[in-house]
């Protein structure tokens, strides 16, 4: 045997698969227009709420002579109730919004796939269990039992009220991932795994989950449109301590300071619904064409 | 050893229930004497170690997201075989140039859809190999791989078992394979989920004991098709396989064959009996002649 072949692969080797597929990936995606947008919204909006900040200085600082202005050179959004500028606040409130999505997406996504794809590989009782457990959950009414669970713990931090959103909206995606897994488990190589005695271990995280990756990256986008959207209608009502500055408290003061009888602050409300809803829409249009990327039967139809 | 029958007669249940891997509704499965579905923890896995299961379709055998290396080493990492990179690249290597997939290092970083079915069916075998089984069940293994590449498999499955002293049952429907890879072993022959003849290969088939194996063999078409014209045909009485729902009373062959006695193969079930040449059959006629034959000679 030579020793060529125990060489360790040279960083070019380890780098050309990858980099192959993210062209590949990208090829794919330049074919789809409607997912082309939705993959630039999320790049332009990402970069919006965590690089622009570093650049644009804070303007925070109230100007009662510039009470709701029109757009302006000085103003491209106009202003609000205290004559600040609505633009600076959007470019500095998405960034919370954006984290808390994240994170309650990887919250509800990590417990999905964990508990989910352990309940299909184990079977029995344990299944029965969390199965209960899950429709349970799945028939309470989210929204509600949001502000129920917003109004007692009063969730101070981001961290704290993304951990409250990812854990009310597990349900459907365990569900889902408990059925693709029961699938999944009766294929060959899985049944060739046990009978090499891998390890439950082993043959979730290494044999099935990794075949479901398509699946999972779908549901974790879905999941933060999920996250994004119960948020901002909590910091809406006022549920969450108002701090700092993001698109959901925008509206909790739009609506609270009676932005709604002038004329000239539709500007002021607008922005952070349009900010809401293109980040939404560039989710959900990616996640479109990502299904249809990750799916080759679905290629070219 | 191989298991031969038709489709649908419980070959790769047979198969599923050696290795383990299913329980059995009834009966039992011993290793090293015990009943496999006794133990518990350790032992059963070192059961699982000891039965590999071969899967027939090479597609599904692999998973789509592990190359080749990953495949193999895995097993190798679990069961302490190889510690660090170098080693299992070094144990897998030489797997690979064990089932023939040679030069190694041209297989290890790829994943199952760059490669052939046939070379897919290597790294099974392989994979099966990791782990130092005492027997290997086949399913079909060579079943749904080229004709042009059957020979070879059959012949790579061959040398490893006595390479690695491992036993090696071949389940399949083709009783030309089976008569190829058995040719110094034994042929089981199934119907409707029992066996129902048990023989060496050459006198299973030179002298088939069952009429069920009698028709079977008589149906394999010869290269030459004189013979295969001139070959004389077991007449079954009925063509029609009867539904696994409602297995015929008696015999489950006797609604098809041509020595099936009223009164007797339709009530009585017969059991797999010892006859003379060293091997086993389930039929009572079969098992009534053949023992009969020998004592009337000594008589």
């Amino acid at each position: 045997m030579s020793t060529a072949i125990l060489a360790r692969p040279t960083l070019g080797q380890r780098v050309a698969g990858p980099m192959v597929a993210t062209f590949e990936f990208l090829r794919l995606l330049a074919t789809r227009p409607i997912g082309l947008a939705g993959f630039v919204g999320i790049v332009f909006f990402i970069f919006l709420a965590f690089v622009a900040p570093l650049f644009v200085p804070l303007r925070n600082d109230p100007s009662l002579v510039d009470i709701y202005q029109a757009p302006s050179a000085a103003h491209p959004l106009g202003t609000d109730f205290q004559g600040r500028d609505v633009l600076n606040q959007i470019v500095y409130g998405g960034r919370d919004i954006l984290t808390v999505a994240i994170l309650a997406a990887l919250v509800s996504t990590f417990i999905a796939i964990s508990i989910g794809s352990v309940a299909a590989t184990v079977g029995g009782r344990l299944d029965t269990a969390i199965l209960a457990i899950t429709d349970v959950t799945l028939t309470l009414p989210k929204l509600i039992l949001l502000i129920a669970v917003a109004a007692i713990l009063r969730p101070t931090s981001f961290v704290f009220l993304a951990v409250i959103l990812g854990l009310l909206q597990w349900s459907s995606l365990l569900r889902q991932v408990r059925s693709q897994v029961l699938s999944l488990k009766e294929r060959d190589y899985v049944e060739a795994a046990r009978s090499l005695d891998l390890g439950l271990f082993h043959i979730v995280f290494r044999e099935i989950l990794p075949t479901m990756r398509s699946y999972i990256v779908i549901h974790f986008i879905l999941a933060m449109t999920e996250a994004m959207y119960a948020q901002v209608f909590i910091i809406f009502l006022g549920l969450v301590p108002v701090s700092g500055s993001n698109w959901g408290i925008m509206l909790y003061f739009a609506q609270g300071q009676g932005a709604l009888f002038y004329k000239d602050s539709i500007w002021y409300i607008l922005s952070p619904i349009l900010a809401v809803s293109l980040v939404q829409l560039s989710l959900v249009s990616f996640a479109g064409a990502l299904e249809d990327i990750f799916n080759p039967r679905l290629r070219g139809a | 050893m191989c298991l031969v029958g038709e489709s649908g007669c419980g070959k790769t249940t047979t198969g599923r229930l050696l290795a383990g891997l299913i329980r059995p509704t009834s009966g039992r499965l011993l290793y090293e004497g015990k009943d496999v579905w006794q133990t518990k923890g350790a032992d059963l896995a070192r059961f699982r170690r000891a039965v590999q299961l071969v899967h027939q379709d090479p597609y599904a055998s692999l998973n789509p997201t592990r190359t080749v290396f990953q495949t193999l080493s895995a097993p190798l990492y679990r069961h302490k075989k190889a510690r660090g990179g170098r080693q299992a690249l070094a144990a897998v290597s030489e797997l690979l140039e064990r089932v023939d997939l040679t030069p190694p290092d041209n297989f290890v970083s790829k994943y199952p859809h760059q490669l052939s079915g046939g070379q897919r069916q290597r790294v099974s075998i392989a994979r099966a190999l990791t782990v130092d089984p005492k027997v290997i069940v086949a399913d079909e293994a060579v079943s749904m791989v080229d004709v042009s590449i059957r020979i070879s498999l059959l012949n790579l499955l061959l040398a490893l078992g006595r390479e690695f002293g491992v036993t090696i049952v071949l389940i399949t429907h083709d009783l030309a394979v089976a008569r190829y890879f058995a040719r110094h072993g034994r042929i089981g022959v199934m119907y409707l989920g029992r066996v129902v003849e048990l023989a060496e290969t050459e006198s299973l088939v030179s002298d088939p004991a069952h009429p069920y194996s009698a028709a079977l063999i008589a149906a394999i078409p010869e290269a030459d098709p004189e013979i295969t014209r001139g070959k004389k045909r077991v007449e079954l009485r009925s063509a029609e396989i009867p539904s696994l729902l409602d297995l015929p009373p008696g015999c489950t062959f006797h609604p098809r064959c041509p020595l099936s006695e009223a009164g007797l193969c339709d009530v009585k079930i017969p059991e797999l009996l010892a006859i003379p040449g060293h091997r086993e059959v389930a039929c009572h006629v079969a098992v009534r002649e053949r023992t009969a034959e020998p004592a009337a000679a000594t008589a």
